[in-house]
């Protein structure tokens, strides 16, 4: 009997279960649309999905670490449309298009560096100020925008050289670089975030950062590392970006932003921090994608497919909420 | 409101039988609580004293029942607001107010909520509740928001909010756990009141002194089962520990001498403007060093700068003979120490995290591979190791810590800082909110530590705590340290007098 409820408690808690029903919820929908069209589970699909996500997706990654940590990161598209910036100019400054890989390698470390203290600055603010993550972060969006506007009179920079294709829309062995790219990061931030020390305090600071600093944990320097690394990939995002449309301009990709934020609450990040991991949240993303991809697919208007997005992510917060939970207990009148 | 008669019981309750899955939470019970009586309802965590509030407020059925009567009328199916409105009321631990809202919004709340939204009249409210809180004797600021004010302040809103409902029964859910013992004492005025004035009382309460002090009659519950009901007059808190938990709880001074122990910690002259001044404390390795006073007088601040999280302004502090000067509490853990807050809640664990994970954050660097990652196997033996070696029962390591009782999330506040291997343990206030029985554990485990040459400052408000498990007595008042007792020389009556004079 016990040995039973603590099993059914252990489904019910865990990420397992949570994860069977996002995949359960991804089966369905995988379904419908190849039933509904034919060209769904075909390799072009699938290529294209695969070189559309990544983008999405690391940018989720950059806003996932900052929630847990019990804020938010707005800046993250900004912060990666500077970081594309740094690394144009670099490429320009070496003769555009016919740039070296060495000026490409130095712009894309110059991009990182960028990324990374725009990330630290929040950070530092957040923590050491005690300033609303929002807050924070809406500034800084705001002055990047300010700043990367001013700096290209709204233009935007591109002719980058040829090799750069190879990262936005290459393959190897079938599989897009993209997602490959977001494959190993992706496994690189689920590290972070459960194995190593960082991650653990950044779940303990997201609950209660009073109590992790009590317990001797460096909370503050945890922020800064946490906004840092976020603003790390963000830049790893501004990088794509450029190289995959070939261009850089400033508020480009601005429409991910809330999908971000989406995908993560889809993916079971708790909103007030503290719990939540990167596989969920993957799934999240492919459901997203596969939503979007199958509705155009078969026909659809791409807006209706963003409304299906907000749709959809109201249902999945109805269906977990405690209220429907409480309604299933008086249907199977389990008196509690 | 035209008196009503005078009942002889507010409540009674035959043979009460209600269970959750496989657990009988309450077997056959029963329980009288006459009217305008102060009563105890005593047990340990977990033995069917919140279900049986909840079965008289109607927020449980129970399966069964001979009879439940309020003031004399017999009713079989309750609501909750059916049972507010025959004057119950239920005051829980976390109160129930809303911290934004004035006092007089909070204590006239049930009046302001109608079923068809109307107007408020705040001059009409504001009247009210000034109203009610003379009835109790007391002044407050009537437009302060509830959350400036202290918590035994915020209690008395929560009462002056039953009144306002015209209660005539109400429930106290360890209404004394956060407070001091001159709050404490003001609060158990309010309750004579209150029953001189014909409102029955059902007090719930882990502080034994206290039940027995304040009722006249109190009821043990033990495992869902009544254990029977007695008069105060004549019982001792020994006799009620053992009645709740089936066995003897032994509480005798247990000081000892230690003549040849080194010192483990010495603060010299320690001073913090506006706190506390010139202390001087030596603490021996494996000795119990009691602090007591009253609130105010500086007790957890002192523990805070010993802990590097507030500096003093003057003064040195040695440990184990060395100079120590802590910058901030992950350096004063560096250099052994350890400190149990006053504040388990939103200070000594991470509530929404889990049992492991609370276990090991003092610890990481232990867990972590020449890799830098944490390995899985190193934490699940060190939980299991302390979850063991500290008896907390468990249901799994990774449920949130928030699912264990008091007592337990004491155990494993303790374990984190015993896995640091402190050399100094300091527990301010360690036995809030924590039943009899949990507390002869934990202090069965304080004094194997110091057994095995820990040093411990035991900071406590309760004069039986420091005198049963201390060795030597610090009494702390206005910021000094201003005399030291031998709990072997001095009654715990004596010291009482001495600290709330």
């Amino acid at each position: 009997m016990t040995a039973l409820t603590k099993h059914m408690a252990r489904l019910k808690s865990g990420p397992a279960g949570e994860n069977t029903g996002l995949l359960l919820m991804l089966a369905v929908l995988v379904m419908a649309f190849s039933l509904a069209s034919p060209r769904f589970l075909t390799g072009a699909n699938l290529g294209s999905m695969g070189f559309q996500m990544p983008l999405l997706g690391l940018l989720t990654l950059a806003m996932l670490a900052p929630i847990i940590s019990g804020g938010l990161n707005l800046a993250i598209v900004y912060t990666a449309n500077i970081c594309g910036l740094t690394l144009a100019w670099t490429l320009m400054q070496f003769g555009g298009a016919e740039a070296g890989i060495g000026a490409f390698l130095l712009g894309g470390a110059l991009a990182v560096i960028v990324g990374v203290i725009a990330g630290a600055i929040m950070g530092a603010v957040i923590a050491y100020v005690g300033a609303h993550p929002i807050l924070v972060s809406l500034a800084m969006m705001i002055f990047l925008r300010g700043l990367g506007e001013f700096l290209t009179r709204g233009g935007d920079i591109s002719g980058f050289p040829e090799y750069m294709r190879v990262l936005g829309h290459g393959t190897v062995a079938g599989v897009p670089v993209p997602l490959i790219l977001f494959a190993v990061i992706a496994f690189g931030w689920h590290v972070l975030l459960r194995r190593t020390p960082h991650g653990f305090s950044v779940y303990m600071t997201g609950s209660n950062l009073k109590a992790t600093e009590y317990a001797g944990l460096n909370a503050k320097r945890t922020l800064v590392l946490i906004y840092a690394l976020s603003g790390l990939l963000c830049a790893i995002a501004g990088i794509l970006m450029a190289a995959r449309f070939n261009s850089v301009r400033v508020g480009h990709g601005e429409a991910m932003l809330l999908i971000t934020v989406l995908a993560c609450f889809l993916g079971g990040i708790d909103p007030f921090g503290g719990h939540g991991r990167v596989f969920p949240v993957i799934i999240a993303l492919v459901i997203l994608q596969v939503l979007s991809s199958g509705l155009n697919l078969i026909g659809a208007n791409q807006h209706l497919a963003t409304a299906v997005w907000g749709l959809f992510l109201i249902a999945v917060m109805v269906l977990r909420s405690d209220q429907l939970r409480l309604l299933g207990k008086l249907f199977f009148r389990k008196d509690n | 409101m035209t008196t009503a008669p005078a009942e002889r019981f507010a409540l009674r309750l035959h043979k009460v039988s209600k269970a959750f899955g496989g657990v009988q939470a309450l077997n056959a019970v029963d329980f009288e609580v006459r009217a305008g009586e102060v009563h105890c309802l005593a047990g340990e965590n977990g033995c069917g004293k919140s279900t049986l509030i909840k079965v008289v407020t109607g927020v449980h059925r129970p399966e069964s029942a001979d009879l439940i009567e309020l003031f004399g009328q017999p009713v079989d199916r309750i609501t909750p607001v059916q049972a507010r409105e025959m004057g119950v009321s239920v005051i829980w631990q976390d109160l129930a107010l809303f911290p934004h809202m004035s006092v007089a919004e909070n204590i006239a709340f049930d009046d302001l909520v109608g079923l068809r939204p109307r107007s408020v009249r705040y001059g009409q409210m504001k009247a009210r509740a000034a109203e009610v809180l003379d009835r109790l004797g007391v002044r407050m600021d009537l437009a302060a928001p509830l959350h400036s004010l202290p918590i035994a302040q915020r209690q008395v809103v929560a009462i002056a909010r039953a009144l306002m409902n015209d209660a005539r029964l109400i429930f106290m859910d360890e209404p004394t756990a956060s407070l001091t013992q001159s709050e404490t004492d003001r609060l158990l005025d309010i309750v004579r009141k209150l029953s001189a004035e014909g409102v029955a009382i059902v007090f719930v309460s882990h502080r034994l002194a206290e039940v027995l002090e304040i009722a006249e009659r109190v009821t043990v519950v033990r495992d869902g089962n009544l254990v029977g009901v007695y008069p105060t007059q004549g019982m001792t808190q020994a006799r009620l520990g053992e009645l709740m938990t089936g066995h003897l709880i032994e509480n005798q001074v247990s000081a000892r001498d230690l003549p040849d122990a080194p010192v483990a910690f010495q603060a010299k002259g320690l001073s913090r403007h506006g706190e506390f001044s010139d202390i001087n404390l030596t603490i021996k390795a494996g000795e119990v060093v009691g602090l007591t006073g009253l609130i105010g007088a500086g007790r957890t601040e002192l523990a805070h700068v010993m802990m590097g999280m507030r500096r003093a302004d003057s003064g040195q502090m040695t440990l184990n003979g060395a100079t120590y000067r802590p910058t901030s509490a992950r350096a004063a853990i560096e250099q052994g120490m350890a400190y149990v807050s006053e504040d388990r809640l939103s200070l000594g664990l991470l509530q929404k995290q889990s049992i492991a994970d609370n276990t090991v954050i003092s610890v990481l660097r232990k867990l972590t591979t020449a890799a830098g990652l944490i390995s899985e196997t190193r934490k699940a033996d060190l939980v299991a190791h302390w979850i063991k070696q500290m008896g907390v029962k468990i249901g799994l390591p990774q449920d949130a810590i928030s699912t264990l009782s008091g007592g337990n999330q004491q155990k494993v506040v303790l374990a984190k800082w015993l896995a640091t291997a402190p050399r100094l343990l300091i527990l301010d206030s360690p036995t809030v909110g924590v039943d009899v029985g949990a507390r002869a554990g934990i202090f069965r485990i304080v004094r194997q530590l110091a057994e095995d040459g820990l040093a411990i400052l035991l900071i406590s408000d309760e004069v039986t705590e420091v005198m049963h498990h201390a060795d030597r007595i610090m009494h702390m008042a206005d910021g000094r340290i201003v005399q030291e007792y031998d709990p072997r020389r001095i009654t715990v009556p004596q010291l009482e007098e001495r600290i709330y004079a």
